[in-house]
């Protein structure tokens, strides 16, 4: 075990499966002799050379189709969208291409690729570039969509997106980038589809996934000095999402919140508010809440982006009120 | 008449580029075709004609469903190219993909299979018209977003540029995908990167109802290749030796030195854009189309076998009757594959993988 950063846990598993597998390749805009928008690629052109670690020109359509031809005929691209707010851009070759070959094709071409990149906001960065699009990928049938929240998970599931052979979408976060963890400096896998508890609870159910992740624990630091419990559950995994592990907490609990970067309407919260009412239906106590974005763009300015965010204050407001307790 | 659609043809070269006002001709000895090639070619047009009329009918009585796409008037184009192709080669093209599946060797049961929803269809039933896909044969499908598939061909280059070995990859395409941002992104990358791609744009003059002059700034659309200094050529798309020559040009330079190739290929679609469209009335004229239809491409390769006497009136009477029987024996496999099965509604979503 050692304690490295999500960037280096990111960094770990590209370098380890690009030694394991001369099929994968990395691709995208300054992966290789910048080392990476936010160094996540640091050294892999030294080690790799050229045509496994790719710079592309800035053309997220044209890449992310490459991307999709290589697959095909059964190498393993990794394409990274510098963010995930570029890959619109590209949406029609993951939606339209990627997801969709399998099945057009009657199961002729499976398509082992992996897109990923940062996802969601990070600081002043405005309305273009703070976005979260999990609830839009999540949609389509034919990906994955993962979202590791720490540098275990990063390493262990882009290990798993990477050998998967269907199309991974891999959410990261810019300002996960810089937190640390422990990481075995070896080889493991962090299933894909299967959530963890990370914070064991018996009062309320906190669903998170990736950046809120670190979010909950804050919230649930700060409330179990009131004698209030929350179990924090990671999803991990957006799809296939791991409806089971979610029940499990929230029959335990009786009660939910659920946090995410997105907005609210049809976003990921509402899907999670969805199984846990057709699965644990007799066991709530009281209405599922849901903390998420403002309905807004993201603006720029300090104090408005701010209000704009989910936080701390908000989702604990909301585990007090589905608690029936009085809210500060 | 116009097959150059009012612009004299020319076929430049890499070379031509240099010195724009003499283009020199494709080398002679690309694509020359002996008595069995051009009997094939003309097998296989024939098989794509005949082929598609019965789609045609089996559409009018329901068998085929949702959206149709007629090759007829374009068989030139596809069978030409394919025909150069070695077994490991690869092809992908649009929705308008019946012609060339024949062509690249999918069998008529697996395509009009394929187009009646059964489950002996090249794509288990999942594709329909717009998506055959054949393994077996490398016909990386056709593609339902008009240049979608474009930068799926440069990644197919990649690949085989990856592993080094001497494949190449035809990507078909209609006139109107070379106003899309993806066929740009495409062809700067592989001229970049130097891929063995041969882009072939059938140049059907419309883009569904919208003719190439209210749709391009440029009309000689072969020329687009010049902004990433691609060779690039013009080419009577109904003559398939024409066709096959420019093609065979284009492989060699893919197979040999890596470097792609832009075609443009001139031709015309003697039917709608797709089954809902009228033949002719609305965006182009009955003369125009009778006008076209007169360089029939089929016509054009027996006229060029009767002058060798490689065929006759009665030969090419046999032949259809052959052909029509075949057609008739997909029809009749068809009509008898089974439906999917129920279950596979939910097979092919993802593969099982393991880690």
């Amino acid at each position: 075990m050692s304690v490295i950063t999500y960037r280096d846990a990111l960094n770990q598993a590209l370098r380890e499966e690009m030694q394991r597998d001369d099929r994968v390749f990395l691709m995208g805009e300054e992966v290789a002799v910048y080392q990476g928008a936010y160094k996540v690629s640091k050294g892999l052109l030294q080690e790799f050379g050229e045509m496994r670690v790719v710079d592309t020109p800035i053309t997220e359509l044209g890449f992310a189709g490459v991307g999709v031809g290589a697959a095909m005929v059964g190498l393993r691209p990794v394409i990274e969208f510098m963010t995930w707010n570029f890959a619109l851009l590209a949406i029609d070759q993951v939606v339209n291409a990627a997801a969709k070959m399998l099945y057009m094709s009657g199961g002729q071409y499976p398509m082992p690729m992996v897109f990923r990149g940062p996802n969601g906001a990070a600081l002043q960065l405005a309305a273009q570039h703070s976005q979260a699009w999990e609830s839009w990928l999540a949609h389509i049938p034919g990906l994955k969509v993962i979202t590791p929240a720490t540098p275990y998970d990063a390493k262990g599931m882009l290990k798993a997106a990477i050998r998967d052979d269907n199309p991974v979408v891999v959410l990261e976060g810019e300002m996960l980038y810089n937190t640390k963890g422990e990481v075995p400096d070896g080889d493991y896998i962090v299933p894909i589809g299967k959530a963890e508890v990370k914070r064991e609870g018996e009062h309320c159910t906190l669903v998170a996934h990736g950046k809120t992740v670190l979010m909950a624990l804050q919230v649930a630091d700060a409330l179990e000095k009131e004698g209030i419990r929350v179990e924090v559950v990671d999803l991990r995994t957006i799809r296939p999402m791991d409806v089971e592990t979610i029940a499990a907490s929230v029959r335990k609990t009786n009660r939910a919140v659920v946090l995410e970067e997105g907005w609210e309407v049809c976003g990921v919260g509402a899907q999670v508010v969805d199984y846990v009412q057709r699965h644990c239906f007799d066991h709530l106590d009281a209405p599922i809440l849901r903390v998420h974005q403002e309905d807004v763009p993201m603006p720029y300015a300090k104090n408005l982006e701010r209000t704009a965010k989910p936080d701390v204050a908000k989702t604990i407001a909301a585990i007090r009120q589905v608690m029936y307790l009085p809210t500060a | 008449m116009c097959l150059g659609h009012g612009v004299p043809l020319r076929r430049p070269t890499l070379s031509a580029m240099a010195k724009k006002k003499t283009p020199p001709r494709s080398e002679p000895s690309f694509g020359e075709t002996d008595a069995p090639t051009r009997a094939s070619l003309l097998h296989s047009m024939l098989l794509q004609r005949r082929f598609e009329e019965r789609c045609a009918e089996a559409y009018a009585l329901g068998r085929i469903g949702g959206f149709c796409h007629l090759y007829i008037g374009q068989e030139a184009c596809g069978t030409g190219a394919i025909s150069l192709l070695r077994d490991d080669d690869y092809v992908i093209t649009t929705y308008r993909d019946h012609g060339q599946a024949l062509a690249r060797g999918l069998t008529p049961r697996a395509v009009m299979s394929e187009l009646f929803g059964r489950s002996d269809g090249c794509s288990r039933g999942k594709g329909g018209s717009m998506h055959l896909f054949d393994r077996n044969t490398n016909f990386l499908g056709g593609h339902g977003i008009v240049g979608g598939h474009v930068p799926i061909a440069t990644g197919v280059g990649f690949a085989i540029k990856y592993r080094g070995t001497d494949q190449v990859i035809l990507c078909f395409m209609g006139e109107s995908v070379v106003n899309t941002g993806a066929f740009h992104e495409a062809l700067n990358m592989a001229a970049l990167w130097k891929l063995p791609v041969v882009y072939i744009i059938e140049n059907n003059r419309y883009g569904m109802g919208t003719a190439l002059e209210r749709a391009s700034a440029i009309h000689d659309i072969y020329q687009r290749g010049a902004a990433y200094d691609m060779p690039r050529a013009q080419v009577d798309g109904q003559d398939v030796l024409m066709v096959r020559a420019a093609v065979a040009e284009a492989i060699h330079r893919a197979r040999t030195q890596s470097i792609p190739t832009l075609l443009e290929v001139r031709t015309y679609r003697f039917m709608g854009h797709s089954m809902s469209d009228a033949v002719s009335g609305t965006y182009r004229t009955k003369q125009e189309l009778e006008e076209y239809m007169k360089r029939d491409p089929i016509h054009v390769l027996r006229a060029h076998m009767e002058e060798r006497g490689e065929i006759d009136d009665a030969g090419m009477t046999a032949l259809d009757e052959e052909i029509k029987a075949v057609v008739q024996d997909a029809w009749d496999f068809a009509e008898a594959s089974p439906e999917p099965a129920l279950e596979s509604l939910w097979e092919d979503v993802m593969v099982e993988t393991t880690t």
